[in-house]
């Protein structure tokens, strides 16, 4: 078996992860900027960060065989001071250059406030400038539900957005069918006690179809598994799924959403 | 896909210890001391949904625990989610 982790953290995780990713079978992963746990204090600590996501996390992945690729951005949670935000994004094109940069993520809302909304949608336009794909995060728990609706409504005023190059991620139950619905792919992640379980993720993609769906397991600093891609494989084939089904859902449709940036080359 | 048969033999097991689980939660929040929250009266209210008929219990569920509003806020007063919509939303 191979896959292809699409959403991960690994400036939060040891090389002992990589050396576990590259033995099940991992062949690619793709780490979104995201938050670190805590605000940061300033720019350049963005700019260090985005300097470790598109040269240092590419080498270490390396030494496992595996191809590490990144999306860039300010994270939601920090994005609810605009002035701040608006300093960060502006680092953001020359890291776009780099030869691992996929495009614009994980951008989203966190609090459904108005200034996360105002730096998501500046955002939106940053991809759209480059012609670049976006990976979108939607809130946690209580949050999700309005904050996907929000994202989509504002989604939909960009009139030369292409769908097929947005993928909204951390879908639920609840808001699976408004993303697929609407066009977009959608992303569902694998965690112990948030977001999918296993089973629920398999459930999802039984009742929606796999187009346009991938898994991933946005392991980062959290409780989350590394390895929760490949443990879902193997529930699939526990639950009679076949093993093309099976390929298709970690291999075939995170390439086929990646290949969209021309930067992703396996 | 498997038959319901054997989905049984596959995660019944995890499917009990999770339910009692759930009613040993409920049984230790009212054995101590306190008030509680919306969280527990939150979780109660959506306890209904289980023994419906209904294909899309999960969904429901999960809806149950949504904020309802509609609009975006202007300020957040902290980072985190809970679980569950807290009543003034």
């Amino acid at each position: 078996m191979h896959y292809i982790e699409p959403h991960a953290h690994m400036v939060s995780r040891t090389t002992d992860d990589y050396e576990k990713l590259a033995l099940a079978g991992c062949e690619a992963l793709c780490e979104p900027a995201f938050w670190a746990g805590f605000d940061r204090s300033s720019a350049d600590s963005f700019y260090d960060y985005f300097r470790q996501l598109t040269d240092y996390e590419p080498k270490r992945a390396a030494k496992y065989g595996i191809k590490h690729f990144c999306w860039l951005c300010i994270n939601p949670k920090e994005a609810d001071d605009p002035g701040f935000a608006r300093e960060v994004m502006s680092l953001i094109p020359q890291f776009l250059a780099c030869p691992t940069a996929l495009g614009i993520g994980e951008i989203g809302l966190n609090k459904n406030t108005r200034n996360e909304l105002a730096i998501f949608e500046e955002h939106v336009q940053l991809a759209l400038d480059h012609q670049l794909p976006i990976l979108i995060h939607t809130p946690h728990l209580e949050d999700k539900l309005k904050g996907t609706r929000l994202i989509l409504d504002s989604l939909s005023n960009f009139s030369h957005l292409e769908r097929s190059k947005v993928i909204v991620d951390h879908v639920e139950e609840h808001t699976v069918s408004l993303v697929l619905d609407a066009g977009y792919w959608a992303g569902m992640t694998l965690y112990p006690n948030s977001k999918c379980s296993l089973d629920r993720a398999i459930d999802i993609l039984e009742t929606h179809g796999p187009d346009r769906l991938w898994m991933n397991s946005a392991c980062d600093w959290g409780v989350s598994d590394p390895l929760a891609v490949p443990k879902c494989a193997l529930q699939m084939k526990n639950r009679h799924h076949h093993a093309d089904a099976i390929q298709r859902i970690i291999y075939h449709n995170p390439r086929n959403f990646l290949s969209q940036s021309p930067n992703f080359v396996l | 896909m498997p038959s319901k048969q054997e989905l049984l033999d596959l995660q019944f097991i995890e499917a009990r210890h999770k339910l009692i689980d759930l009613a040993a939660f409920l049984d230790r929040i009212d054995r101590h001391p306190g008030t509680g929250d919306y969280r527990q009266e939150a979780l109660k209210n959506a306890l209904p949904i289980l023994l419906t008929n209904s294909p899309d219990r999960a969904r429901r569920i999960l809806e149950a625990l949504s904020d309802p509003t509609t609009e975006p806020i202007p300020k957040a007063d902290f980072q985190g989610a809970c679980g569950a919509p807290k009543p003034q939303q």
